[in-house]
Parts: C-alpha cells; sequence; structure tokens
C-alpha cells in the first residue's frame, strides 16, 4: 500500500477544565490514505470533533506526532497551520458556518482570498464550483434565504476551492432532513469517486454504510477499524 | 533572454500588487460591514464628527480673529508708538459749573520733548482730529477732520488713491488743501473727479489734492474720540468713519485749539493741542524701551494721565500670546474628544468582536493568519473613524462658512488643520482599533467556531 496521507500517531490531546485534568484523545493511532472514503463514529464524547480538529490543523495534539501530506504538522507555527488549513483541508461542519453577510459566491471565494487568489480567478472558480454543487441559480443569494441543504452544498463548494488533500466533515447532515442529507451525501459520493479524500464524523450507520471504511472511537481511542469489500 | 530579464523584474511588483488588492478587499469588506449596521456605525462615528468639526470651526473662528487683530496691529506699524490724548475723568467738585474749559491732551511741548530726548525717536508725527461737516454745494459729509504732517500715509501704511497727499511746502506754507478718505468722493463729488475740487468746511475753502484706499484699522482700534459726548461721524462702506487729512498748520489756525460742544442742554469747552502723536522707532529692538521712556516723560510732565500709549508690538505680542493659549486650550478640547470619539468606537469594536466570533473561527478555519483577521478589524476601525473624520472635515469647513455669510465674522481655514485633524481621525482608529483588533485575532479558532 501506498504510505498514508494522513497519520496520526499515539496523539493524546487534555483539556483542563478548572482544575480537573479532561483526557480527549488518549494515544490515538490512524492512517489515513488517499482516496479513501472515511466515516468515524462512537458515542458522544469520545473524542471525534477533536480528533477532526487535530486533523484539519485548527488544533494541536498535547503529544503525540501527526504528518500530514508527509510533513510534520504538529511543530508547525499559527501562521503554517492557517496556510494547510487554507490549502490542503477542506471543512464542513454541522451548522454549515457560512459567513451571513457574504453571498455564495463571495462564501465560496473566502478561502481562494486568504490564498491571495486574484478576484477575477477567484470568481470564476467560485462560479464553477457553486455549478457543481447545483446552485447555478442561487449565486447572488445570501445564506439567509437558501435552505439548509442548499447552505451545506455552499460549505461543500467551500470546502472544495483550494482543491484540498482531505475534505473533513463532522456530522454534515446532522443539521439537515433525511433528503436533504442524502442529496449532500450524494455530492460526497460523487466527490469519492472523482478521488477527494472524505473523513466524515456522523452518528448514523445508514451514513456510513456509503463509506469504504468505519472507525469507531471510544473513550480516546480507537475501538475498531473496519474496511469494507 | 529577453523574457527572463523582464520575468525576474516582475517579481517584487507582483507582490506588492497582491498586498495593495488585498487591502482594497479588506476595505470592501469593512466598508459593507460597516454599512450593514449603518445606524450603529453613524452614532459610533458621532463622537469623531463632532470632536473633528468643532475643532476645525473654532480653529477658523479663531485664526479669523487673530488674524483681523493681527492684520490692523501691523496696519498700525509695529515700529511705531501711538500717544492718544485722552480726557480724563472729571472731579465730582467742578461738575457743578455749567460751563467751563477742559484743558488736557498731548501737547506740541510733549512733540519736541520726545524729538529731542530720545535717540531711538525716527520719526514724529503729530495730529489734531477736528470733527465737522464738510460741504460741496447741497452735498455734506459729516467725518472727522485730521491734521497732519505729510509722513502721515507712509507712517500708517495708508496708501493714497488718486492724486498726492500734501508736501512739507504746503505745509510750512499754510496752504487750504485737503486729501479725502475712503468713500468721501463719491458723496461730495458724485459726478465729476474729485482732484482739484473744492470743499467748505464752516468759512474755510479747501482744495481736493487726493484720495485715500480704505482703512479699516480705526474702525476697530477705537478712534481718539475728538467729541466723547456725541455719537461718531457718519461712516463709509467699509464701516470706518469718514475722514479728511488736511496739513496741520491748517487744522491748528483754521479751527484753533478750543473746541465747543453741546450736549445734553449744557456747554462745554475742551482744548486739546494735538489729538494724536505717531512716534516711528528706527529699529523695532528699541521699541519697548523707547515706549517706557515716552511713559516716564509724559508722567512726568502731566499732572494727570489724559493720554493714553497704544504700542502695536506689544498688542501683536499679546495677540500671539493670546492665539497660543487659545490654540492650547483647543487642542486639549481636541484631545479630549477625540480620546472620548476613540474609546466609543473601541467600545463598539470590542462588542462588534464578539458578536463576530463565529465569523473569526470561520476564517481562520479557511486559511485566515492572525494578521489577516488583525487587518480586517483594524481597516474597519479606521474606515470608520476616518469616515468620521471626513464628515466631521466637512462639516467644521460648512460652519466657518455660514459664520462669515451669516454673523459677518471673519473666519480662516487654514490648510493644514483639516488635513491634520483627517489624519488624527485616522490615526485614532488605528490606536483605539488595535486592541480589538488583536483580541480578534487571539482568539482559539476551535472556540470561536463553537461560539454562538
Ligand atoms: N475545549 C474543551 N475544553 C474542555 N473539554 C473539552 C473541550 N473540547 C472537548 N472537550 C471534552 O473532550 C471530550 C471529547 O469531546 P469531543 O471531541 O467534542 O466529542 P465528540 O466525540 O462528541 O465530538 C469531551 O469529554 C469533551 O467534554
Ligand atoms: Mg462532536
Amino acid at each position: 500500500m501506498d504510505s498514508p496521507i494522513a497519520r496520526v500517531d499515539n496523539v493524546r490531546k487534555q483539556y483542563l477544565m478548572g482544575t480537573v485534568m479532561v483526557e480527549a484523545l488518549r494515544g490515538l493511532s490512524v492512517d489515513f490514505y488517499a482516496g479513501e472514503y472515511i466515516t468515524i463514529m462512537g458515542p458522544s464524547g469520545c473524542g471525534k470533533s477533536t480528533l477532526l480538529n487535530i486533523l484539519g490543523c485548527l488544533d494541536r495534539p498535547t503529544s503525540g506526532q501527526y504528518v500530514l501530506g508527509g510533513e510534520d504538522v504538529s511543530t508547525l507555527d499559527d501562521d503554517q497551520l492557517s496556510t494547510i488549513r487554507g490549502t490542503r483541508i477542506g471543512f464542513v461542519f454541522q451548522s454549515y458556518n457560512l459567513i451571513q453577510q457574504l453571498n455564495v459566491l463571495e462564501n465560496i471565494e473566502v478561502p481562494l482570498y486568504y490564498q491571495g487568489r486574484p478576484q477575477h480567478e477567484s470568481r470564476a472558480i467560485a462560479r464553477q464550483l457553486a455549478r457543481r454543487v447545483g446552485l447555478d441559480d442561487r449565486m447572488e443569494h445570501k445564506p439567509f434565504e437558501l435552505s439548509g441543504g442548499q447552505q451545506q452544498r455552499v460549505a461543500v463548494a467551500r470546502a472544495l476551492a483550494n482543491d484540498p488533500l482531505i475534505i473533513l466533515a463532522d456530522e454534515p447532515t446532522g443539521n439537515l432532513d433525511s433528503t436533504s442529507g442524502s442529496d449532500i451525501l450524494g455530492v460526497f459520493d460523487e466527490l469519492n469517486r472523482q478521488g477527494k479524500t472524505l473523513i466524515m464524523v456522523t452518528h448514523s450507520d445508514e451514513v456510513s454504510e456509503r463509506a469504504g471504511r468505519v472507525i469507531r472511537l471510544r473513550d480516546g481511542r480507537v475501538e475498531r477499524d473496519e474496511r469494507r469489500n | 533572454m529577453n523574457g527572463e530579464t523582464s520575468r525576474k523584474s516582475r517579481i517584487p511588483w507582483q507582490h506588492l500588487i497582491v498586498d495593495v488588492e488585498r487591502v482594497r478587499r479588506t476595505m470592501q469588506l469593512g466598508l459593507k460591514s460597516l454599512w450593514l449596521h449603518r445606524l450603529r456605525s453613524l452614532l459610533t462615528g458621532l463622537g469623531i464628527v463632532f470632536g473633528v468639526c468643532s475643532v476645525i470651526a473654532m480653529l477658523a473662528i479663531g485664526e479669523g480673529l487673530s488674524y483681523e487683530a493681527q492684520e490692523q496691529i501691523r496696519r498700525m506699524g509695529s515700529n511705531n508708538i501711538i500717544i492718544r490724548s485722552v480726557k480724563p475723568p472729571e472731579d465730582r467738585s467742578s461738575s457743578a459749573e455749567r460751563t467751563r474749559v477742559i484743558e488736557y491732551g498731548l501737547t506740541y511741548a510733549d512733540v519736541e520733548r520726545i524729538k529731542l530726548t530720545i535717540p531711538t525717536v525716527e520719526v514724529v508725527i503729530p495730529s489734531r482730529i477736528i470733527r465737522s461737516d464738510v460741504w460741496n454745494g447741497t452735498n455734506r459729509i459729516d467725518c472727522d477732520i485730521i491734521g497732519t504732517v505729510p509722513s502721515y500715509p507712509e507712517m500708517r501704511n495708508h496708501h493714497v488713491a488718486m492724486g498726492r497727499f500734501f508736501t512739507e511746502e504746503e505745509l510750512e506754507e499754510n496752504l487750504n488743501v485737503c486729501v479725502l478718505g475712503d468713500g468721501m468722493a463719491e458723496k461730495l463729488f458724485p459726478l465729476d473727479s474729485p482732484l482739484d475740487g473744492i470743499v467748505r468746511i464752516e468759512g474755510d475753502y479747501y482744495k481736493v489734492i487726493g484720495t485715500m484706499e480704505p482703512e479699516s484699522e480705526r474702525s476697530s482700534m477705537g478712534s481718539p474720540d475728538s467729541n466723547p459726548a456725541a455719537a461718531g461721524p457718519a461712516r463709509n462702506a467699509t464701516g470706518a468713519p469718514y475722514e479728511m487729512y488736511i496739513p496741520l498748520t491748517a487744522a491748528k489756525s483754521r479751527f484753533g485749539e478750543m473746541l465747543v460742544q453741546r450736549s445734553s442742554g449744557s456747554f462745554s469747552a475742551e482744548r486739546v493741542e494735538l489729538h494724536e502723536v505717531t512716534i516711528k522707532v528706527g529699529q523695532i529692538d528699541d521699541v519697548v524701551e523707547t515706549w517706557h521712556i515716552i511713559a516716564d516723560l509724559l508722567t512726568a510732565n502731566h499732572k494727570k494721565t489724559d493720554y493714553e500709549i497704544i504700542v502695536p508690538l506689544d498688542l501683536l505680542r499679546q495677540a500671539e500670546r493670546t492665539k497660543r493659549i487659545f490654540n492650547i486650550v483647543l487642542g486639549a478640547i481636541a484631545a479630549i474628544s477625540l480620546l472620548v470619539g476613540g474609546i466609543g468606537i473601541m467600545n463598539i469594536m470590542l462588542a462588534t468582536v464578539t458578536e463576530r466570533t463565529r465569523e473569526i473561527g470561520i476564517r481562520r478555519a479557511l486559511g485566515a493568519k492572525r494578521k489577516d483577521i488583525v487587518l480586517q478589524f483594524l481597516i474597519e476601525t479606521v474606515l470608520l473613524s476616518a469616515s468620521g473624520g471626513l464628515i466631521g472635515v466637512a462639516l467644521g469647513l460648512a460652519i466657518p462658512f455660514f459664520i462669515t455669510q451669516f454673523a459677518e465674522l471673519q473666519t480662516k481655514v487654514t490648510l493644514w488643520s483639516p488635513l491634520l485633524a483627517f489624519s488624527i481621525s485616522a490615526m485614532v482608529g488605528v490606536v483605539f482599533g488595535i486592541y480589538p483588533a488583536m483580541r480578534a485575532a487571539n482568539m482559539d479558532p476551535v472556540e470561536a467556531l463553537r461560539h454562538e
């Protein structure tokens, strides 16, 4: 097998809540490979979001190593992590997290803007992505004018803007009705078919059946890691 | 090879363009978000608006007043010392007398003493001022007739408009010639040139040899009241009293030294030799010393203080001192109002940062560096304070304009005051925006994303 696109090695994450130390991840190790479609499952509070945040370079492990695309990112500074988030990671959140005063195209352009792409380029990319997620006729709309499913599609388009290495999604269908939910999952399936690496946190077995690999966490460790076919 | 060099030289340029582009787009973003909360932005910016506006307006008024005052003083001549006769306060015991002659003021002897004993004095110009009607046929003007010497116009920076002033010969020969002050020619000679015309004062006729340019100094510096009981003479278009100049010798021989006046039913007469003496000091550095010597000399020779000494140079220095104090006070007011305005802006920006925590988290997750967040909020704050400053400058320029239009008060807007006020208001944005911006940038992205 190829070398992993992302490798988490004996990662611990501790939070100090008042005087109590909470250990969200307790020496977790897992490898991810290019082109995989992975779902992460587990009971609430087992550390799924914490893991995703570390994978997305939003947070740093207390100890352990995280190697992304061959680069050890656990030692990078804040600016370097920002650049990695902007270029190699695409986030999709449960609550869409669109910027309310920007319209669809402008929201999709945000990651491009921070990479210094000139406006005429980023505008063209944003249009193309909006079309790809089926929002041709909503490009100038503000988030509050869109349904939840449409908003999440904007978020997916935005996650694709800088053509990232991995797309991380934390319960992307958690706020959606089943129709819009399967809509979004359809988009993810399509992306994976085109070769994108997807890591998705979900509570739903139905959702996780679409993925080629399911990782179950318990108390900050990998409980089970199974590949289908 | 050619293409190689041109590509190399383009690299630093491109870097610069990207940065300018980023600032431009961040400004666009800032304007958008200020516009989104336009009422709040307006209210927040008002502190700066009023601060800047009041400072510019007050500065313009202050500059106008002091410019006018300094111009008047300068026109009197900074090398000059002017002594005027002043009627001393009357004794109570003598006020019962119905008719009496009051004798006061400067004398020819004073002039001689000053001329002979003070070496720093260059020229001494005595003059008499008599109020009388001047006639040409049936045209009449109530005016101040000033008997003086040929160097008067030069000494007072007051210039001849048409014709000429009288000469030493005309003075010595005691000729009846006269020079008309501003506005008189039109009144007395409405149809033809006043030059070589003849005017009448009481029983004497005078030939007009010239006219003077307008002069505004006497109007507000207070002309020596030769007729304190009555209202001053008629005034011309510039608001100055009508004046006519004749040789001092003529004034002395035609009018004598006795002035009779009627006041509320009683007659009184005054005897004044000279109403005004203008002294020119050779060197400007000697002015203050000469002033003290003259004051001592007059004190020694006059029983009462029946004169006043006006030193334009001293007045100028006082005016400058007053202006300096005014500017300091104004500066303090400006500083306080900008401080208050700045604190208001900081307060709102802190609230904005908290309100937009989620947005900050999103931007950080999508690749924004700390400095991008700092730039975004700093630019927004500077835009807010600078637009406040801009509105303030506009109002601050409009107010003096309307004051000049409607209150007839001279105002003077110096170029630097709006520029300075505007740049300071932009600076206020930087100073008071940096803390909220840093706070925004230092948020933990994960925490910020979880914020509701
Ligand atoms: N910022 C934090 N401060 C303190 N404790 C935290 C923080 N984030 C997460 N935790 C704790 O870490 C554990 C794992 O949280 P999380 O990764 O969010 O779980 P989930 O699997 O439900 O997404 C939980 O016990 C949670 O309370
Ligand atoms: Mg979670």
